[in-house]
């Protein structure tokens, strides 16, 4: 991307300095790195003497990087009481962490698909839903949980809906709903990040997620996908 | 070798959980456990200032010739009371693991409010698990 003056915010950064900063973090050529001192010198790149900027960071550094799921668990749980504060009705809330989900599973696809390139010859891109969707049972839990997830199901009555289940989602491990609001599942932050992976597919979809416990894992949930029928439709032609 | 019931204090004195295990212990009502449980405090609060030996925390146990309570006093003020029979030789770790299921549990549920009486499923659970 060639400007035909620097852009507003490197203003301090010459254009040479620009494709400069590309050479050395491949990863962030289509970003822009701030300046951190304004008479910084540029031929060494933003790297020398200040502090390293996270944008400029390989992005393969943190692949196998694990986050507290303590320090997490407290976030997720604050999240959920700032959305509660916010909203009527279950449905909102539902829908709001959906929505913070969402924002999540379009990082999550495009991080995989740049680690998916670097990593192997000739990276797959899913254009039948199946394969889709188990690419999403698989990898994505693998990416964003540490584990698959541990079971597909498609549903008799409908054709258009599918399910994914976890048997014992770890965001909401310590969550215990009160009893007035036993429909509510925090998973729709998780049926966000897969709404979101689907939609990045070109599958749109309708994602919830539902409690579904049974005896030996009371907090089995069940993310409901539910397909548009343009996806549908799409589907059958290509099958013929 | 038996645990007969498991009381979780706030730091104001006041009882925000209460459990019973097997029948070793009467039945007694809520009000009954509220009063117990806020003179638990008070004593507790007393002994911290008895020590001959300058500052010290309250009493860890208190024993009488049946069973024996076991406290433990979190760097938060709240305490964790396990009332056992004479022999229950683990009673400490027990408290440190029912404080572990506590921070799990109540700490990181969103619709704990803080300081007041605990209702989570999932704590129940696994205090159950671990007490039986």
């Amino acid at each position: 991307m060639a400007y035909a003056q620097p852009h507003p915010r490197l203003s301090v950064l010459s254009n040479s300095s620009l494709s400069s900063a590309e050479h050395l973090s491949p990863a962030s050529s289509s970003r822009f790195s701030l300046p951190s001192a304004p008479s910084i010198n540029t031929t060494s790149g933003p790297k020398s003497g200040a502090r390293p900027n996270i944008y400029d960071r390989p992005l393969n550094k943190t692949r196998t990087a694990e986050v507290s799921s303590a320090a997490f668990a407290f976030l997720f749980s604050e999240i959920v009481q700032y959305t509660q504060k916010r909203v009527n009705g279950i449905n909102d809330l539902e829908r709001r962490l959906n929505t913070l989900g969402y924002r999540i599973g379009t990082r999550v696809l495009e991080l995989m698909a740049w680690r998916n390139e670097s990593a192997s010859k000739a990276p797959k891109r899913e254009t039948r839903f199946l394969p889709a969707l188990m690419s999403i049972h698989t990898h994505v839990w693998r990416a964003v949980f540490g584990k698959p997830a541990d079971a597909i199901e498609k549903s008799v009555e409908n054709a258009d809906e599918y399910m994914i289940i976890d048997n014992d989602p770890p965001i909401t491990r310590n969550i215990s709903v009160p009893r007035d609001m036993s429909s509510l599942s925090c998973s729709s932050f998780t049926a966000g990040i897969v709404e979101a992976v689907l939609d990045g597919l070109g599958f749109s979809a309708r994602v919830t997620a539902h409690n579904t416990p049974t005896e030996q894992y009371p907090n089995r949930t069940t993310i409901l996908i539910k397909l548009e029928k343009s996806v549908l439709e799409r589907e059958e032609a290509l099958k013929t | 070798m038996a645990i007969f019931g498991l009381w979780v204090i706030n730091k104001a004195g006041g009882l925000v959980y209460e459990r019973s295990f097997g029948d070793g212990l009467p039945h007694l009502t809520s009000n009954e456990y509220l009063v117990l449980a806020g003179t638990l405090h008070g004593i507790h609060a007393i002994t911290s200032r008895l020590s001959p030996t300058g500052s010290s925390s309250g009493a860890h146990v208190i024993s009488g010739e049946t069973f024996k309570m076991n406290i433990l006093l979190t760097a938060t003020g709240t305490k964790f009371v396990l009332l056992t029979s004479l022999v229950e030789p683990s009673a400490d770790s027990v408290l440190q693991k029912v404080y572990e299921i506590y921070a799990d549990a109540v700490m990181k549920n969103p619709f704990h409010t803080p300081e007041m009486p605990i209702r989570s499923e999932g704590f129940d659970t696994r205090i159950v698990a671990l007490l039986g």
